[in-house]
């Protein structure tokens, strides 16, 4: 415990890097996510493959792999960088993997919610001579986002304990300083425990806010 | 009694009886010298992700100086190689390892630090390891540790070496660096040789098992900076041990083994230099 309080600007240091990742690989996830959705229920066969293709890929694949895909397949094997900065570099890379792995998920977790939307509703916007485009974006997604409040918020709390292993992409996080301090210190048991609290101090608000949300969302059907 | 319930009975009695007697059966040892005169078993701790150091091959056996040197001690104190258990461990486990009796001796890259002492007892040094640089064998801007200022450094998960170059004295030399982070020291040497980093820094003789294993061609910069003494971790306080281990320590370095198994498992590095003799004892 002693270590954790002495290097208490490390640790903070080490949980802000998680919160930016998070952060950001939370709105590229939610971005990519949305449009391989969209994908998934277009009339375009075509579409419909790759992005089944995508989503049934980078569900199965360990999240270890996609990382170290990007940083020793992309950046050291191919040289395509983000950055000349290594730190920025690897945040980019962690931003990469991270997006590509947790979107497959969101995808499937909309795709859920565009299932509960009445067929009705999609017949309708058809007969009212709306597209493909516009039915999704005026009628069925805002009904559907509505009903994965609750599943989206359970994915991103998984992102946020994902973010532990981003050190195969090169950048250091929470574990990361947390690996070093107990390599450097004493009592692996009280910095163990102090990480882990940190990380249900990230996790738990995240959890709650996303339940209360998803009731206040909710559809009445 | 409802039959079924007779057997849940006799099982947990067998059971019981069982773990008693494993028990009974667990002789305890005053030091592990007695114990491996009496049992001929002893229980190594070793890593298993150290090229030429310790490392476990994917048929299940072990090789490396660390296990050579743990063998020959092994033989020293009359245990015959079938009766030693490898154990794996990883720098975080070492001490735990010790004071928890899994393991009798530990031979993991172990430095004898003061702060160690006070946990367990070591035997040896076995090997000086020092400190140093390796880079890419067609880098020639690199020649000395000063010049990796503002050069790309590796800094490997669960290791500090790189702070002995970032560190303000006394504990490293204040050079400022870009630091790129890694989940172990072999993906720092993928990242030399794919020029995502310039300079991967530990202990010289972990970095030539690297660059052994890897493929490409590296050099160390034979500009060592630390003394890092490799012990024969043990109990504390099992003073026995430690001089029977001190004792076959130097008598494999008196036979000339110690000088065969450097050569063996780090002659092929650039830049090394091996032990001709073995290492001042540092006393149990």
């Amino acid at each position: 415990m002693e270590t954790l309080i002495a290097n208490l600007p490390e640790v903070f240091a080490g949980f802000w890097a998680t919160i930016r990742l998070t952060v950001m690989s939370a709105v590229c996830s939610l971005l990519l996510g949305l449009l391989l959705a969209a994908m998934r229920v277009a009339p375009t066969p075509v579409l419909r493959g790759v992005a089944t293709f995508y989503v049934t890929t980078l569900r199965n694949t360990p999240l270890t792999m996609v990382l170290l895909f990007c940083s020793l397949g992309i950046s050291n094997v191919l040289h395509l960088n983000f950055s000349e900065n290594p730190q920025m570099n690897g945040y980019w890379f962690a931003v990469l993997g991270l997006s590509a792995y947790t979107s497959a998920f969101v995808c499937e977790a909309i795709r859920s919610g565009i299932n509960t939307v009445p067929l009705g509703q999609a017949e309708a916007a058809r007969a009212i001579g709306l597209t493909f485009t516009a039915s999704l974006r005026l009628i069925i997604l805002p009904q559907a986002l509505r009903t994965v409040v609750g599943p989206l918020g359970s994915v991103l709390v998984a992102l946020t304990k994902n973010t532990t292993v981003v050190i195969v992409a090169g950048y250091a996080e929470a574990a990361f300083i947390m690996n070093e301090l107990i390599y450097e210190g004493s009592g692996t048991v009280g910095i163990f425990l102090g990480f882990a609290l940190g990380f249900v101090i990230l996790t738990l608000p995240t959890g709650f806010f996303f339940t209360w949300l998803a009731k206040r969302m909710a559809v009445s059907r | 009694m409802h039959p079924r319930r007779v057997g849940v009975l006799v099982t947990v009695a067998a059971l019981t009886a069982g773990l008693s007697a494993c028990g009974g059966g667990e002789k305890t040892y005053s030091s592990v010298v007695e114990k491996a005169k009496e049992t001929k078993k002893l229980v190594i701790g070793v890593k298993v992700d150290q090229p030429a150091l310790g490392l476990k091959k994917p048929d299940g056996t072990m090789e490396g100086f660390d296990v050579d040197v743990a063998r020959y001690i092994a033989k020293e104190l009359g245990v015959p190689e079938s009766g030693i258990t490898w154990k794996e461990t990883i720098s975080k486990n070492r001490e735990p390892f010790i004071q928890q009796g899994q393991v009798d001796l530990v031979l993991a890259t172990y430095s004898i630090l003061p702060e160690r002492k006070e946990k367990v007892t070591f035997g040896g040094p076995y090997v000086v390891a020092h400190q140093d640089i390796m880079v890419r064998g067609d880098d020639t801007s690199i020649t000395k540790v000063d010049d990796i200022k503002g050069k790309r450094i590796c800094q490997a998960s669960g290791s500090n070496s790189y702070k002995r170059i970032t560190d303000p004295p006394p504990n490293g030399r204040a050079i400022e660096t870009q630091l790129v982070p890694a989940g172990s020291y072999g993906e720092c040497m993928e990242r030399l040789k794919g020029k995502t980093l310039d300079a991967v820094t530990t202990d010289d003789l972990i970095l030539a098992g690297f660059a052994g294993q890897g493929g490409g061609t590296f050099k160390i910069l034979g500009d060592p900076f630390t003394d890092e003494k490799y012990g024969v971790g043990m109990k504390k306080g099992d003073t026995a041990t430690c001089n029977a281990v001190n004792a076959a320590i130097a008598k494999m370095y008196q036979d000339g083994t110690g000088q065969t198994l450097a050569k063996k498992w780090f002659g092929s590095a650039q830049g090394l230099t091996l032990p001709t003799a073995a290492p001042p004892a540092e006393g149990c």
